[in-house]
């Protein structure tokens, strides 16, 4: 198997990893768009209203969510994990998405619901508390030029611990209505979404997944080693900064829409590992396509497994990315570095 | 004779701690072995990082071919110097063929892969280390050695002038020590390669090796052809042993302390 895939060309592997990943993500957004509480009949969307304004004020805009959201947190994790070079790295386990959260939950407890500019201060205050977040645990983690595994995931966890606590502070001392609004978006959920945020999440996400498939060659090069990098000619700090930043943006915004919605940044790049090989090139495009394919079906799971009640999809993905998690702990031996 | 690579009153000193090279000047000659030898800690390593370009002197001036290093691009840099590091586990099981495929990096534009001319380098730079037979293997399965040679043949792919390595040798058995080291005279003779070494592996400088560089506490204490810096004398100086002892025998030095 393996000698098989390697006997292919680089090109060949990416291309097969996209056409198959493609395919997949059309099938699950069909299915998550026809099923739900009430499915779909495609025919009717020319003639009947009801169905219409389904489709298209709650069914699409929601799966659209789940897609950009997914996409986000997969590939962030899988640039995380290779620029920290542990396979244990994503945005919930780094504290990233409880940095976010933190910013957001300011801005939602004084009610900022105004943009300045043209960008929502809830995703400016997101992205300030993920970008806090990454620095911080990278910058206790680092011990001259190495990154220390063990620190980097003590310093993750213990940022987290950190962040729930003021996640709870907040709401304490905040009124109560907002402190409802903070409880429902804290544990990841993507209901009652309409299109002008798919639109605006999409003009802060977009740019951001372009750069990090320009920089997969130097992520590629990183997951080596930082020294080996820079021998092969990467700008080691350049591209931490750029990938520090991209990620703190896509976490940012993506926690101030939907929460903190963990691991799936932890399975989606490990699924196209398997699936499609290490080379980061082929792991950054693929987490683009499967994390959005995995977040919509983790969605319609939330939707249809206890309906009509309606599970969080942040419960979904930790139901699934915990054990996930252990079983890569578990199998240590393959992933020396834990 | 040329030096390919130059330090022209070089210092370094990591952060805010005292400095780990102290004003070094010297020259490694295009297509001659050296060696870079001297007690733990006296800067060694420090001082091949900065001439791969991993680091910058906060004083003085690293030259590759007469022009300062930090003048040339990275990528440029990348296809005339290789780095080997020190022994280091992957946080990924990356294959072997992946991992000296890495080293054709530098002449492959930003979206393309490796082609077939790449892997065939690649192939061969694991042929000359001996190592063609572990191209499919993942590299979290091979032992401290066996990396350490995958690691050698990803710099040799990048076809470099000159090669820097930090201590090559440090996980390798005793029959590996020495073949790594004939494979670096080999393509000396052959390609005319340079190659500057990290080594702690003092009796097997001589004869391979053309010069030895021999640092302690951050400056050059003595350097030379290795019967000139291998005596008693020097040794005791370099590591502060009054142990030290050298002998000849059949064109070879050993070297060891009482």
């Amino acid at each position: 198997m393996l000698q098989h895939a390697q006997s292919r060309t680089t090109a060949v592997r990416l291309w097969r990893a996209l056409a198959l990943l493609t395919v997949l993500l059309l099938v699950v957004m069909a299915l998550a768009l026809w099923a739900g509480g009430r499915t779909i009949d495609f025919r009717a969307l020319r003639s009947d209203p009801l169905t219409r304004t389904l489709f298209f004020r709650l069914r699409l805009p929601r799966v659209l969510m789940a897609a950009l959201i997914g996409s986000s947190l997969a590939v962030a994790g899988a640039a995380l994990q290779a620029l920290f070079r542990n396979p244990l790295a994503e945005p919930a386990t780094l504290g990233v998405s409880g940095g976010g959260a933190v910013g957001a939950s300011i801005a939602i407890a004084f009610g900022w619901g105004s943009a300045v500019s043209g960008v929502p201060i809830v995703f400016v205050c997101g992205f300030g508390g993920a970008i806090i977040a990454v620095l911080l645990v990278h910058r206790i983690a680092r011990s001259g030029t190495l990154l220390l595994p063990g620190a980097l995931l003590l310093a993750g966890v213990v940022v987290n611990l950190i962040a729930s606590a003021a996640v709870l502070a907040i709401q304490y001392v905040t009124d109560s209505s907002r402190a409802l609004q903070i409880l429902r978006w804290i544990i990841g959920s993507l209901e009652t979404i309409g299109f002008d945020t798919v639109w605006r999440m999409l003009l802060f996400l977009a740019p951001c997944w372009i750069a990090l498939l320009a920089f997969s060659r130097e992520l590629h090069l990183l997951a080596m080693g930082e020294e080996t990098a820079g021998a092969l000619g990467v700008n080691v700090e350049r591209s931490e900064t750029v990938v520090h930043v991209i990620c703190s943006i896509l976490v940012g915004v993506t926690v101030a829409v939907g929460g903190a919605i963990g691991f799936v940044g932890l399975i989606v790049p490990h699924a196209v590992r398997l699936m499609f090989g290490e080379d980061l090139r082929i792991v950054v495009p693929g987490s683009l396509l499967l994390g959005a394919a995995f977040l919509i079906a983790a969605d319609l799971v939330a939707r249809t497994a206890l309906s009509p009640v309606e599970l969080p999809v942040g419960a979904v993905t930790a139901l699934l990315g915990g054990p996930f998690f252990l079983w890569l702990l578990h199998r240590r031996q393959r992933y020396s570095a834990l | 004779m040329s030096l390919i690579l130059e330090a022209r009153a070089a210092e370094f000193s990591y952060a805010a701690g005292p400095p780990v090279i102290r004003r070094v000047s010297m020259g490694v000659s295009r297509g001659k072995l050296s060696a870079v030898i001297g007690p733990n800690g006296c800067g060694k390593s420090t001082l091949v990082r900065l001439f791969a370009g991993l680091l910058t002197p906060a004083r003085g001036e690293i030259l590759f071919d007469g022009a300062p290093l930090r003048s040339i691009p990275r990528r440029e840099a990348a296809k005339r110097i290789a780095y080997v590091p020190q022994a280091y586990t992957l946080a990924f099981p990356f294959t072997v063929l992946e991992v000296v495929l890495t080293g054709r990096s530098p002449y492959t534009p930003r979206f393309r892969f490796e082609d077939e001319r790449d892997r065939a380098r690649a192939l061969e730079a694991l042929a000359t280390v001996d190592a063609a037979h572990l191209a499919e293997r993942r590299v979290t399965e091979l032992s401290g050695g066996e990396r350490q040679m995958v690691s050698v043949a990803r710099a040799l792919a990048q076809e470099p002038q000159c090669l820097v390595l930090d201590e090559p040798s440090a996980a390798l058995d005793l029959k590996h020590r020495a073949a790594l080291v004939r494979t670096l005279a080999a393509l000396r003779d052959a390609q005319g390669l340079t190659a500057a070494v990290v080594t702690h592996d003092l009796h097997l400088i001589d004869p391979l090796f053309d010069h030895v560089f021999a640092l302690r506490g951050g400056t050059l204490l003595a350097q030379g052809r290795p019967d000139e810096v291998l005596t008693d004398a020097v040794l005791a100086e370099v590591y502060e042993d009054p142990h030290v002892r050298t002998r000849r025998i059949d064109g070879r030095t050993l070297i060891w302390s009482n």
